[in-house]
């Protein structure tokens, strides 16, 4: 069994209102921060903690935290990334709908910390559900003192906003959401200024995702000693993972970091393994943007060691033969499923929900989802694979925002481990648009 | 000041300075080209990425290289710092990138649009361009649309560079025009097709970098090389009145704001010398202007093909130059 700091209450009846979620140890960690600890404290031990953003690009919190400028009379911000947007990635959404508390409590603990006294939860625009739940949890926290003027007696102030987004994928980028948020059009903005200097209106602000804030819970009530101890030595903690495709549970885990993926995939207590009795094809075990790791790698790394959960294990092999835990949106495919349609899928998201600032992405986007459309519709050449190889690299790298990347590499990973299938649909077209290539041949291990 | 080299020149600065700015004060042939920022719109650049420079040192303090090309519009200078542009063959290569990416839509239809010869898309083109395409997909079209009774749109042209919002932004008094949609069905567009009423509006015309916003008051009259530009003035208390009035025999064919070997908007003064729409559309007599001489071209320019002296383009233009 492995331990839960997240989910632990999930299946509580009504953990989702404020008394049971209070008598199930709910907001401790503020009374712990504001009655035991200085903020300073507090950010000190998120930062021993070494808890790493769980939103996609795994940047140290702590670090990020201590990055903040404190310039004299200007308001600081913390604000919760909930756009959740990644193909693949529905973690937050989860934790939202079933323990809204937690993050609540998380946003106050950690507020307290930054010194923040006016905090943000922007949502994507398509849970507006959520965005009910979560108001509700609000005011049933403002009801009890948690939030508002003078919490617990500390002379600390506190007041939390959820504002809804208008549904883009590119207003989770954090630059793109504080534009969303200041209520203009969601454009990614030119970093140097970093939002720790310069954020939200102008003001220092950190940026983070749910699932990030939620984990400051744990770790100010068990200590950032005991938060160590779980997970691997570069990577601590528990980890949300969504995973969906061809399994025969799908759903959102939380595991402590460094299960084996073999387990997680096969274990009865997780996946329970491909479903129909088929055999597994490739994974994405990151969300959409990460390389997809054909079958041959995905439970053992290109030199033969066991592939584990983690930051450092999924990345093993760089980007010749590993990939990256990312938000940790994991998606099966099984020996049905068609690699290049799927590619072409991602392109046409990834060319659907770019913000069409900068050349290269907006309009090497649209070319490859076009390509790849030919490619996947029997009206392919040889030179197209090429060509989409050409242009992914020349939009990597080349943008404002890492969207741009994120477009590029699940195409750049899909060739390198299956061009063969790419070759296929080239060579025989008619059949393509009847059948799948299946398992036969998929690339040697690098 | 800190000190940088571009290439091989070696410049000293005021810290803060961009890389493209110091390069701008070096001139010559080390400066990147730019098609987004404008030194007199504030927020403009970082989107077209054609000013992409290789850093192959960050400054004295800290010698590492960075590792990806960066926009040298929105990159301060550090002291120390080595950048490499004309040197660079990843420049030369990713630029090459960028301008097809910028070309892969854009309809080349140079022959009927009235930016052609000042067009700064043309002259990346012809500089970084490839004579053939490799893009195999239909391309995006839209209607020209009126944006007010003096502006054109040709979206189809447009390369998103954002001036033309910051322009409305910046200088008219609201701003009903903007970007919409996303990705690469973005479009400039106005709140109401017709709203774009003020007095400034007409130098988005001056600020688009290609033909995708023109004058409709001088659409498809003359091609720009036929024309002779001179510098006028006229005692304007809206804009000061600062233009240069394109001539073809004592007739003047449109007015436009002075500019600089950027294609910026010049400062004079100590002001950015932008004008107003009186000036721009309502003074095509010679009287109403003062008219001081004739604009310094730049002599690879087209408008440069000999029109102080004798107009033969039979005779090999370099030679009448002076
Ligand atoms: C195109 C794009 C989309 C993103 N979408 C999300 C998102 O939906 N949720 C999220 O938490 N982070 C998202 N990110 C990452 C954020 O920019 C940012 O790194 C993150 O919110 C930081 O939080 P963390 O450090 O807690 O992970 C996205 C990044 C990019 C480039
Ligand atoms: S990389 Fe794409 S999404 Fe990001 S700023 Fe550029 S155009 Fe927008
Ligand atoms: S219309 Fe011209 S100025 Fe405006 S964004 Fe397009 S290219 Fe730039
Ligand atoms: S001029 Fe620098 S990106 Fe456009």
């Amino acid at each position: 069994m492995g331990r839960k700091l997240l989910l632990e209450h999930i299946d509580v009846p009504g953990i989702q209102t404020y008394d049971v979620y209070r008598n199930h140890g709910g907001y401790r960690s503020v009374e712990k921060a504001l009655k035991t600890m200085s903020p300073q404290e507090v950010v000190e031990e998120v930062q021993k903690s070494a808890l790493k953003g769980r939103g996609g690009a795994g940047f140290p919190t702590g670090m990020k935290w201590s990055f903040l400028a404190k310039p004299e009379g200007v308001p600081r911000y913390l604000v919760c990334n909930a756009d959740e947007s990644e193909p693949g990635t529905f973690k937050d959404r989860y934790l939202m709908e079933k323990i809204p508390h937690l993050l609540i409590e998380g946003m106050i603990t950690s507020s307290y910390a930054l010194g923040a006294n006016t905090s943000h939860i922007y949502i994507r625009g398509e849970y507006m559900f959520v965005l009910d739940i979560l108001e509700k949890a609000i005011a049933e926290a403002y009801a009890n003192g948690w939030l508002g003027k003078n919490i617990l007696g500390s002379g600390y102030d506190l007041d939390l906003y959820v504002s809804p987004g208008g549904g883009a994928y590119i207003c989770g980028e954090e630059t793109a959401l504080l534009e969303s948020l200041e209520g203009k059009r969601g454009n990614p903005r030119m970093k140097p200024p970093f939002p720790a200097v310069k954020g939200l209106f102008g003001c220092p602000t950190v940026v983070n995702n749910v699932e990030s804030i939620a984990a400051v819970v744990p770790i100010i009530n068990i200590g950032a000693e005991e938060y160590l101890k779980i997970g691997t030595e570069k990577s601590s903690g528990t980890k949300l993972i969504s995973a969906s495709g061809n399994l025969v549970r799908p759903g959102v885990y939380e595991i402590e970091l460094g299960l084996s993926v073999e387990e997680f995939i096969y274990g009865d207590e997780w996946c329970r393994g491909i479903a129909n009795g088929k055999k597994i094809k490739a994974c994405i075990p990151g969300g959409s943007s990460v390389p997809i790791l054909p079958h041959n790698l995905i439970t053992k790394t290109a030199t033969g060691e066991t592939r584990y959960m983690s930051y450092e294990s999924l990345s093993d092999g760089g980007f010749a033969s590993g990939s990256m835990l990312g938000s940790g949106g994991f998606i099966v495919f099984d020996e049905d499923q068609c690699i290049v349609r799927n590619t072409w899928n991602f392109a046409r998201f990834y060319a659907h929900e770019s913000c069409g600032q900068c050349s290269p992405c907006r309009e090497g986007t649209g070319w490859m989802e076009k390509v790849l459309y030919r490619l996947e519709h029997g009206q392919g050449n040889m030179r197209d694979i090429d060509l989409l190889e050409q242009i992914n690299k020349k939009i990597e790298g080349n943008t404002i925002c890492p969207l741009g990347d994120a477009a590029a590499w699940p195409v750049a990973a899909a060739i390198r481990h299956f061009r063969e299938e790419f070759e296929w649909h080239v060579t025989n077209p008619q059949e393509a648009l009847t059948r799948n290539y299946g398992l036969k041949k998929v690339a040697e291990t690098l | 000041m800190v000190k940088v080299t571009i290439d091989d020149v070696v410049i000293e600065v005021e810290p803060g300075t961009t890389i493209l700015n110091a390069a701008r004060q070096a001139g010559g042939d080390i400066v990147p080209p730019a098609m987004c920022y404008y030194s007199k719109l504030e927020g403009s650049g970082g989107k077209c990425r054609t000013c992409l420079v290789e850093v192959a040192a960050g400054s004295e303090k800290d010698p590492r290289p960075m590792p990806k090309l960066v926009a040298s519009c929105s990159t301060p200078v550090m002291d120390g710092m080595i950048v490499k542009n004309k040197t660079s063959e990843r420049v030369h290569e990713n630029r090459g990138a960028v301008t097809e990416f910028l070309l892969i839509n854009h309809p080349l239809d140079c022959p009927v649009c009235d930016q052609a010869g000042e067009c700064k898309l043309q002259d990346l083109a012809f500089e970084h361009g490839s004579s053939k395409t490799r893009y195999e997909e239909p391309r995006r079209t839209h209607e020209p649309i009126d944006i007010g009774n003096t502006i054109k749109l040709n979206q189809d042209r447009c390369i998103l560079c954002y001036r033309c919002v910051y322009v409305g932004n910046q200088l008219c008094d609201s701003r009903v025009h903007g970007v919409m949609h996303r990705g690469e069905h973005a479009e400039i567009s106005t709140y109401i097709e017709n709203s774009i009423d003020n007095d400034f509006s007409g130098n988005m015309i001056d600020v688009c970098p290609v033909g995708a916003l023109t004058d409709k008051t001088f659409r498809f009259k003359s091609r720009v090389w036929f024309l002779k530009p001179m510098n006028a003035s006229c005692e304007c208390t809206k804009c000061g009145g600062n233009a240069v009035v394109w001539m073809f025999g004592n007739q003047i064919y449109r007015v436009t704001a002075r500019k600089d070997e950027y294609g910026e908007v010049q400062t004079i003064d100590g002001k950015t010398a932008w004008i107003c729409n009186e000036c721009r559309y309502d003074k095509k007599e010679v009287s109403k202007w003062n008219i001081e001489g004739p604009m310094k071209v730049d002599k690879h320019s087209v408008i440069s093909q000999g029109h102080y002296d004798k107009p033969n383009p039979l005779n090999d233009s370099t030679k009448n130059l002076k």
